[in-house]
């Protein structure tokens, strides 16, 4: 705890100079699901969010999703909606909220929270089924959940 | 042999090669399993305490492709044979400080028949929950002098296999009560458990969303009545604990370990889900 605070001052202090300081996974501000401020003050880089949705160690969204925007990647799932047209059905700032934590949008939804670092039950270390190191970090970053929703704001239909 | 061996690696580049034809159905196929002529029950109704949870009970080769199904439709074309031929070869081989084998205590391998279909079970002399393996290292150990065989070996991968193919076509009637009914609440528990970063239970995957696509993996309601299964992915054998660490782990989740006692009340639970459905033998997955 006392680390994970000490960590904390250490990134805020390193990002003050640069923009307004990351909003901590703890800290992240929902209001029926939707997260009004963005993550890091850096408007996100859609091209980096979609690198983010189809990798399989970040958001790996395509294999629960498919959408015409992503319809060059193979075998796209369909445990979850068609993304197509998220960008029209959505404002940013839900978006936000779907992509850090669709659990406060959607009750006990499949759909893993992507920036949340704490209450997992036997979180790994990635894929290696190994225990995680502490402290965990999330699985996308706050720069990168905030490209992937510049990125879903461009799907329209 | 060696025939055998590159017939199986043709026929897992066709598989490769036609996935992308299976993306397009959803459900699972409605065809019947018959081997050399017997009939393997694979689509059932649940079990009554999945009443209102899974309409009826249905084996994951329904949800493979046409030539994976194929392949376990004849035992010369189905690799996992193989490997049970040899532990044929095994149960007459002595080993320990006792000088035995199997086969000084087992006339023969057929003696297994009908073993598969009812385990895991407690054993009413112990009280200790047993698996297949777990009667295997038993022996070995205790009543051979030997060393147990790792959980992965191919020895022991082969002796499930030999041991599961004398219950072929049984229908499954592994036991929830009595004795076996906290190890079944404890494996209940974990199968419903979101573990791993991902936060995903066995039932969000197997329950939720059998017949939808996660990734190119046409998801199953992840019953064990194949298994020991042939994985055209790893060429080898894989037991029902091997497969379940796998699923824990693309959780992004700590696995447990094969033969904890996490894995072995999992395994007593899930045969449960699978109860009215036949022991296949040896099946054939990708
Ligand atoms: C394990 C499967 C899974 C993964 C992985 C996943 N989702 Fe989802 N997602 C779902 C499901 C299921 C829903 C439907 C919500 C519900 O449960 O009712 C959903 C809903 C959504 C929605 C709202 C759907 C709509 O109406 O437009 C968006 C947007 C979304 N997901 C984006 C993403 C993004 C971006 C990623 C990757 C960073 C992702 N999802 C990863 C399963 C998943
Ligand atoms: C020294 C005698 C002996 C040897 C050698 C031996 N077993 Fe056993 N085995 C037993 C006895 C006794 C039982 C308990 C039988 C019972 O309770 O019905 C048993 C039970 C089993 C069971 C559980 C069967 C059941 O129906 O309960 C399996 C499986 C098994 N043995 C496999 C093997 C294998 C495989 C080998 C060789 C690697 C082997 N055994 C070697 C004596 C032996
Ligand atoms: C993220 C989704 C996911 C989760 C969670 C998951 N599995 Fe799986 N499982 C799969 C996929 C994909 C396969 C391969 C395709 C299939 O048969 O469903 C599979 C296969 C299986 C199989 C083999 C079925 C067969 O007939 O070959 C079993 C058994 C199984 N899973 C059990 C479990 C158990 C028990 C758990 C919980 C510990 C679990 N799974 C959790 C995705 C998952």
């Amino acid at each position: 705890m006392k680390r994970q605070i000490v960590l904390g001052m250490i990134i805020s202090a390193f990002s003050a100079g640069v923009a307004m300081a990351e909003v901590a996974p703890e800290s992240v501000a929902y209001t029926d699901g939707a997260v009004a401020q963005s993550l890091t003050g850096t408007a996100g880089n859609p091209e980096e969010g979609r690198k983010a949705m189809v990798d399989r160690g970040l958001g790996n969204c395509v294999a629960c999703h498919k959408a015409e925007m992503l319809k060059d990647q193979p075998f796209p799932g369909d445990v979850g909606p068609t993304l197509d047209g998220a960008g029209d059905r959505w404002t940013e700032e839900q978006l936000r909220g779907i992509v850090a934590n669709a659990k406060m949008t959607f009750d006990g939804t499949v759909m893993p929270a992507f920036y949340k670092n704490s209450g997992y039950i036997r979180p790994g270390d990635g894929y290696t089924g190994k225990a995680a190191k502490e402290p965990i970090a999330p699985i996308l970053s706050a720069q990168q959940v905030e490209d992937v929703v510049s990125y879903l704001m461009t799907f329209k239909e | 042999m060696t025939l055998r061996t590159i017939k199986t690696a043709l026929a897992a580049t066709a598989i490769l090669g036609c996935a992308f034809t299976g993306m397009t159905m959803a459900d699972p196929v409605d065809e019947p399993m018959v081997i050399d002529g017997q009939n393997i029950t694979i689509r059932a109704p649940a079990p009554e305490f999945l009443k209102g949870v899974l309409p009826e009970v249905l084996s994951g080769w329904l949800y493979r492709d046409e030539d994976t199904r194929k392949m376990e439709l004849d035992d010369f074309d189905n690799p996992g044979i193989i490997y049970a031929d040899r532990a044929r070869d095994q149960w007459e081989v002595v080993d320990g400080t006792e000088g035995k084998a199997c086969v000084s205590c087992h006339e023969s391998p057929e003696a297994m028949k009908g073993l598969r279909a009812v385990t895991p079970r407690v054993d009413p002399d112990s009280g200790k929950l047993m698996n297949i393996e777990a009667y295997v290292n038993k022996c070995r150990t205790e009543r051979m002098g030997a060393e147990a065989w790792g959980d992965k070996s191919d020895h022991m991968m082969d002796m499930l296999a030999l041991i599961s193919l004398q219950s072929r076509g049984e229908i499954i009637n592994v036991a929830m009560d009595g004795a076996a009914a906290p190890f079944w609440e404890k494996g209940k528990e974990i199968y419903y458990t979101r573990y791993g970063l991902l936060e995903l239970s066995c039932a969000n995957c197997h329950e939720q969303n059998n017949g939808k696509y996660i990734r190119s993996d046409h998801l199953s309601q992840g019953q064990t009545n194949g298994f020991p299964v042939y994985r055209l992915k790893d060429t080898k054998i894989t037991s029902a604990q091997g497969r379940f660490v796998g699923c824990v782990r693309d959780t992004r989740a700590e696995t447990f370990k094969i033969g904890s006692d996490e894995f072995n009340a999992l395994e007593l639970y899930v045969a449960t889900r699978g109860n009215g459905l036949a022991v296949e033998g040896v099946s054939v997955r990708h």
